[in-house]
């Protein structure tokens, strides 16, 4: 499975995934795999219907809004529902960029790094990030768990370029400063919270 | 809400609808008291506070008592994105532009009290460094011609009695009361509309082979798979009109004999998803969908698929797989989505564009006829090198999202046949920024860029590809001479390697040892062999990947390779990058300019710059991260790159 930088983001289920998971589904799983049924549920599938897989990107969508992420339980646990196998789900999951396999941070900074964007310097402002959050983007969060950075291609606000969002707030015309205060501020926020 | 069931009640509608948009229709009287204030309420604006502009827009007309003469109303976008949030007052045509929240009550005291233009936030053009109040009169708005992007920023969005007061669904209502479905295929035939999604398939060609497939379930679907990083179009469509591409829909569901329709559209454009989905259900309310519309005995209805960031599903193989709730992976072709087997569940499928859709209900309501003489042109060189042109029966307006070092950000509508030099200089309104232009980008990654040579090439899917672009879903980065030309083909390539499917060869390992070839080029360890070597293996990938996105993903080296050849040299040879971008190629040093005033060194975030006040101060090269800090914030310019 090549794509997404060829870092093997289809392999991901793991053991080192299959450990977080256990620790990180216990508290409050039952609530959220309730609420994933019932959506599920809701959408009236026949698991006899070979078409069933069309909906599986829709449920997909809804378990990583749910949960935050896919790990491999919750990848199981919609291919039970859908009656498919492990590996269909996971084929799917790990060809989308827009799913993850690992938790994310507290804050998901998304920085904009299409054509509009980029030539606006939006590479000077996500080298900065990497450097003061000390993370790369599209990998693991901070290890305080605040923060993860998503390079993205293309939220249309070309206007505005460079841009750059922080858990769906839109920054126009960001610097490379404009990021490290907006980061600073939600550190301190956290501190004092 | 009553339902429309005839075309005599939607003329009803229309009639009680109408007066709606009496005030901002061009020729409108100005000497009322009434007055329609429109504010762009699309992602872009939205960004910028344009809710809390008009909810204290609002809150003012109410202070002022004025509510029963003046409509605070959320449309779509103006295009002009690079001004936004724009207020656009009708009928007096005033455009002011960059409105905070706080500007709302001079907004409303001065301009609709009194009666005076609120100065200090009227648009001034950059070619001129004048003034502009009438937004007709503008540079940027005189040479388009918004056909898809008719009721963009005209209409309340979230409306669809709007969408009918400006003559919505009377398309349908002709094509299901006065055209047999042929009709209707041959009508946009004539029309000479072409895929505006970039490959230029004639629209009615594609729903004629549909039409002819002889099946009992068949699809017509809508590509919202917008993935050309740096072209919102049809973002800016489905947020402003999302009605005309439901009505579009359903007239090529006619036309082919498909009772279902789907959109598939990117989870990266949540407003659009919405907005749509509120349009589809107003339409099903009014009986605009759903079973027997407007008494014909048609059936159609619409539902929406969601993507999940893959560039590769716009290619429509790709999209119909990941519909399916399969990999995105592309598939050859034939058969084509069309045939039996090809298509959405083995269906017979047509897909089309946004971009297209939306310009399908204007074309069934005014005729072919009409819409084939707007920019109707072949554009071929003759021997002295000057573009003629002559009819083509390819036809129509096409949108561009205009970005990158241009002064007019936004989006702009023209004729087929409009130079490149108009959209950039006069519509644009020229390089941002007193810089010189070097290329344009058209395209995207699958496209290439066009130089100051080529600047008078006229729009025309066949002229863009002779020398060497292609007209693509119509994003158009400007680049000025800071841009690095090998930096945007490592750019576009680091987009198509991290978007290759991985299902064929070239393309998968293909892209990777390209992009690793330019990152060489780009840090200055490459060789004037690594240049022979790109050259070689893109031709190579061009003619032997699976699907467009391979084929195409050369494209940018190729084209910056054969009009940049000298940049490419100087960052091999000389190890130098002419714009100044690799950051591994140059050093920042401090000249003798510096006055001593400390700001650079308090803007450096790696304390790299040491030296007293008034006295000149220095770079530690080896702790400086090339950020640009210092650059941006020296008085005296006196930080340069070497």
């Amino acid at each position: 499975m090549p794509p997404k930088n060829g870092e093997g983001k289809g392999l991901t289920p793991k053991v080192k995934g299959k450990n977080m998971c256990e620790c990180k589904l216990s508290e409050g799983a039952k609530a959220k795999f309730a609420e994933l049924d019932a959506f599920i549920d809701g959408l009236g599938i026949n698991v006899k219907d070979d078409r069933r897989r069309g909906y599986l990107i829709q449920v997909l969508h809804k378990a990583q809004e749910i949960f935050g992420y896919l790990p491999r339980e919750v990848q199981k646990h919609v291919a039970d529902k859908l009656a498919l196998t492990e590996a269909q789900v996971s084929g799917v999951v790990s060809f989308y960029n827009y799913f993850t396999t690992e938790p994310k941070g507290k804050y998901i900074i998304d920085i904009c790094l299409g054509t509009a964007c980029y030539v606006k310097g939006s590479e000077t402002v996500l080298n900065e990030l990497e450097r003061v959050l000390g993370i790369k983007a599209d990998a693991a969060p901070t290890a305080d768990g605040l923060f993860s950075i998503n390079a993205l291609r293309c939220v249309g606000c070309c206007g505005l370029a460079p841009v750059m969002r922080v858990n769906g707030k839109v920054y126009g015309k960001v610097t490379p400063a404009i990021a490290r205060t907006v980061v600073e501020e939600i550190k301190a926020k956290e501190a004092n919270a | 809400m009553k339902k429309i069931t005839s075309k005599a009640d939607l003329m009803a509608m229309y009639d009680a609808a109408k007066g709606r948009l009496a005030l901002r229709l061009a020729g409108a009287k100005t000497d009322s008291k009434k007055k329609d204030i429109l504010i762009c309420g699309d992602t872009g604006c939205l960004v910028s506070n344009s809710q809390d502009i008009i909810a204290n827009l609002r809150a003012e007309v109410k202070a002022a008592g004025l509510e029963n003469d003046v409509n605070v109303i959320q449309t779509g976008c103006f295009g002009f994105c690079a001004q936004g949030p724009i207020v656009k007052i009708m009928p007096d045509n005033v455009f002011y532009v960059k409105v905070t929240p706080e500007d709302a009550k001079e907004i409303v005291q001065k301009h609709i009290v009194e009666h005076k233009l609120v100065d200090r936030l009227v648009y001034v053009e950059p070619t001129l460094k004048a003034q502009i109040t009438d937004c007709q009169q503008m540079p940027f708005y005189k040479k388009q011609q918004r056909i898809a992007l008719r009721n963009c920023g005209v209409i309340a969005e979230e409306n669809i009695d709007e969408y009918i007061a400006a003559e919505g669904f009377q398309g349908l209502a002709k094509a299901l009361t006065e055209m047999k479905p042929a009709d209707v295929v041959q009508e946009v035939l004539d029309s000479g509309i072409c895929g505006r999604g970039g490959a230029g398939f004639p629209t009615g060609m594609k729903w004629k082979i549909a039409a002819g497939v002889q099946a009992d379930e068949k699809y017509i679907v809508c590509n919202a798979d917008e993935g050309d990083p740096g072209a919102f179009m049809d973002r800016s469509i489905m947020e402003g009109d999302p009605c005309s591409i439901i009505e579009a829909m359903a007239i090529g569901g006619y036309a082919i004999g498909a009772q279902n329709g789907l959109v598939y559209i990117r989870a990266e454009y949540p407003l659009a998803v919405s907005r749509l989905q509120l349009a589809i259900d107003q339409a099903r309310e009014l009986g605009l969908l759903g079973k027997n519309i407007m008494g014909t005995g048609f059936n159609f209805d619409i539902n929406i698929k969601l993507g999940a960031g893959a560039f590769v599903c716009g290619e429509e193989t790709a999209l119909i797989h990941s519909m399916e709730g399969l990999r995105g992976e592309p598939t050859t072709k034939p058969p084509f989505p069309a045939n039996i087997g090809g298509g959405y569940w083995g269906c017979s499928t047509n897909v089309n564009n946004v971009e297209t859709y939306a310009s399908i209900p204007i074309i069934i309501r005014k005729g072919a006829a009409w819409y084939s003489k707007i920019g109707n042109w072949n554009c071929e060189r003759d021997e002295n090198g000057h573009w003629v042109k002559t009819i083509s029966g390819n036809a129509g307006t096409k949108v561009f999202a205009l970005a990158g070092q241009v002064n007019n950000v936004g989006l702009v509508e023209v004729p087929m046949g409009t130079t490149l030099r108009e959209i950039i200089f006069e519509i644009g309104g020229g390089i941002a920024g007193g810089r010189e232009f070097k290329a344009v980008q058209t395209g995207g990654p699958s496209g290439g860029c066009i130089t100051k040579e080529n600047l008078d090439t006229p729009i025309d899917y066949g002229a863009l590809v002779k020398i060497g672009s292609m007209m693509g879903s119509g994003g158009m980065i400007v680049l000025s001479d800071k841009d690095c030309m090998p930096a945007m083909a490592k750019f576009y390539l680091g987009f198509t390697k991290d978007e290759s499917c991985g299902k064929c060869t070239p393309c998968r390992i293909g892209t990777r040892r390209m992009l690793e070839m330019l990152e060489k080029i780009c840090d200055g360890t490459a060789t004037e062999d690594t240049l022979v070597e790109l050259e070689k293996l893109a031709n190579t990938i061009r003619d032997t990947a699976l699907c467009g996105l391979g084929q195409t993903a050369p494209n940018p080296i190729l084209s910056t390779m054969r009009y940049f050849k000298d940049e490419y040299i100087a960052h091999v040879r000389d190890k130098k990058c002419p714009a100044g971008t690799c950051t591994k190629l140059y050093t920042l040093k401090i000249t003798d300019a510096c006055i001593g005033c400390t700001k650079c060194k308090r803007n450096c975030p790696v304390g790299a710059i040491t030296g007293e006040a008034k006295q000149k101060h220095v770079i530690d090269v080896n702790k400086c991260i090339k950020c640009g800090a210092c650059i941006d914030g020296c008085p005296k310019k006196a930080i340069v790159k070497e």
